[in-house]
């Protein structure tokens, strides 16, 4: 109970919360992502409920990306409720705070997070798609087959969606298939391509440029925004990659 | 805020006819006051990248503030009008015209089926946003009638306007044109419906990652001037000055951004990100300009010079509460001229 009690101190304390510009602040739940990834995802990902549940006055929207979890408020409706500017912006942020904290304290084991969901998604690695496995090969000193079993059989978490609509960065990149990103990047990657940036993996949703070195494409949609919600994973769900053959790639093509 | 309902049929309302967009110009969209709720899916906020003027160009033409209107990037838009509309404009100092009269920033107009309003290029400033009386009748798409230009979907079609398009236009109160009648030698503010400055200079408050750079370059921060690169576009300012060099070379996690957002890549160089910006980043953010000062940015274009002003949090704030005081006001000047 007491060792308990004092590791959700020590939580709160490393938190930090600062603004993000005069309309938003960011809630830094930890310093690294690496050293405890998952644990890491799960306390954003509770931090992000929290405050979803609190229904703060005021509050725009809010957004989770590894470590930390953006508030988005409308400075006008949160300035207007106290005295002085400053005084309304200082309560702001201690509802923010208590929002976070006692729960964190009390029900640090028992509040249940929303139940993150398993994914499979179906790569096509035909080197038509997978037109880097060769440059991943020759940094990770593995054959091709070895790197399509490998990335298709790990477990991967979805840490953040982001830059881009439905960019999805996944942790859980097997160690041995990390490899530095193409020193210069490609101008126009397809949608659905999946690549190894670094230590992460991920997929691109959207026609754009990029710099990871890509193994092979999905036929989902990543990203679609008339659908709710607009993209195929959300922070926190689990995924697998199922490798498919390219005519099953056609056939499931959307 | 949300758009303009679109009022049902009845005899006092005027029905959408198109507007034909004759030449799209340089980079046209339709713009609301933005897209918020889905920054979990990494989707931009888009929108207006001087909200603040379409708010005033959109109740100068009895809109709901929130309705979708056009941004027009460096002028060159042409649109013919089938239908009687009440227009208004506010942003950079533009030429503007319809046929051959002129018309002022700031200033409302009465448009006939037929008429053509033509957008020269800018002396000074960037952008401009139009408003017309029954908003941009497109379909709303994640909350915003707002153009994502990178993710190519909400306002028309996801994309620029082109020469030849038509633009749905909703419908609007015929009472409105009456009241336009009133008020058509009333205009907004100057500072307000003008906003692009010959000397430019931007009110920011320190970053989370202002430690992180040395003390010579803070010092070129606020005392040198920076000049805006050709490269910029909706999604930032770049611009090019003294280095800025950071203290440290440690790697940060990718975090949100927001608009007003001063990043600095290895490069040295900054980025001012605008509304079009990506949800996450990992470069520094060394310091944040103000929101009331974001329709100054959206002003810059390639050769400007900007410099950069320190203020507190408090002081932005302030100011923000101040600028929708005034707000408010001009809403109720509005209404009482009207009635």
């Amino acid at each position: 109970m007491q060792r308990d009690s004092s590791t959700a101190l020590g939580m709160t304390e490393s938190m930090e919360i600062f603004p993000l510009g005069d309309s938003a602040l960011v809630v830094r739940v930890r310093e690294q992502f690496e050293d405890a990834p998952e644990e890491t995802l799960d306390e954003t990902l509770r931090v992000f409920q929290l405050l979803q549940r609190a229904a703060i006055p005021g509050v725009i929207e809010l957004a989770p990306a590894y470590t930390s979890v953006a508030v988005f408020f409308d400075p006008v409706a949160v300035l207007k409720s106290g005295g002085t500017a400053e005084g309304a912006f200082e309560e702001f942020t201690t509802k923010i705070r208590s929002a976070i904290v006692p729960a964190s304290r009390r029900h640090r084991r028992r509040i249940a997070t929303r139940a993150p969901r398993s994914i499979e998604i179906p790569v096509c690695y035909d080197v038509e798609f997978g037109v880097d496995l060769d440059r991943v090969a020759e940094h990770t000193k593995l054959s091709e087959r070895e790197i399509i079993d490998l990335h298709s059989s790990g477990k991967y978490r979805v840490a953040c969606i982001g830059f881009v609509p439905g960019f999805t960065f996944l942790a859980g990149l097997p160690k041995n298939l990390a490899t530095p990103r193409r020193g210069v990047p490609r101008k126009e990657i397809t949608p659905g391509s999946v690549g190894i940036g670094g230590a992460q993996t991920g997929i691109y949703p959207l026609r754009s440029p990029g710099g990871w070195n890509l193994i092979g494409r999905t036929p989902l949609k990543l990203f679609d925004p008339v659908k709710d919600p607009p993209t195929l994973v959300c922070p926190g769900d689990r995924v697998r990659f199922r490798a498919i053959s390219r005519e099953e790639f056609e056939s499931l093509k959307q | 805020m949300r758009n303009a309902e679109v009022t049902p049929r009845d005899p006092s309302t005027a029905l959408g006819t198109p507007a034909v967009v004759e030449r799209a110009g340089f980079l046209t969209s339709v713009q609301d006051l933005g897209r918020t709720g889905s920054r979990q899916f990494g989707v931009s906020t888009s929108g207006a990248l001087d909200p603040f003027a379409l708010r005033v160009a959109n109740l100068l033409v009895g809109n709901d503030e929130g309705a979708a209107g056009l941004e027009i990037t460096l002028g060159g838009l042409q649109l013919r009008f089938e239908d009687e509309r009440i227009i208004a404009w506010c942003g950079g100092e533009f030429d503007v015209q319809i046929g051959s009269r002129a018309l002022p920033a700031g200033h409302v107009a009465i448009v006939k089926a037929g008429d053509e309003l033509k957008f020269g290029r800018p002396q000074t400033g960037c952008r401009c946003w139009l408003a017309i009386s029954g908003g941009i009748d497109v379909p709303d798409v994640l909350g915003s009638r707002s153009t994502d230009l990178r993710a190519n979907f909400g306002g028309l079609e996801g994309r620029m306007l082109r020469d030849g398009d038509q633009l749905s236009l909703g419908a609007f109160q015929r009472s409105q044109t009456a009241a336009a009648e009133d008020i058509s030698s009333w205009s907004g503010p100057h500072d307000w419906v003008s906003p692009a400055k010959r000397y430019p200079i931007l009110r920011f408050f320190r970053g989370v990652d202002w430690h992180r750079f040395n003390a010579l370059t803070l010092q070129h921060f606020t005392g040198e001037q920076f000049t805006v690169s050709p490269d910029s576009d909706r999604m930032g300012v770049r611009l090019e000055g003294p280095e800025l060099k950071r203290e440290d070379e440690t790697d940060l996690i990718s975090e949100a951004v927001a608009p007003g957002t001063i990043q600095v890549p290895p490069s040295g160089k900054p980025i001012l990100l605008l509304r079009d910006c990506q949800t996450i980043g990992g470069y520094p953010k060394m310091a944040h300009v103000i929101t009331v000062d974001l329709g100054i940015a959206a002003q810059l274009r390639a050769g400007d010079g900007t410099r950069f002003f320190e203020v507190s949090l408090q002081d932005a704030h302030q100011l923000l509460m101040e600028r929708q005081r005034d707000l408010e006001r001009f809403r109720v000047g509005l209404s009482l001229q009207r009635t």
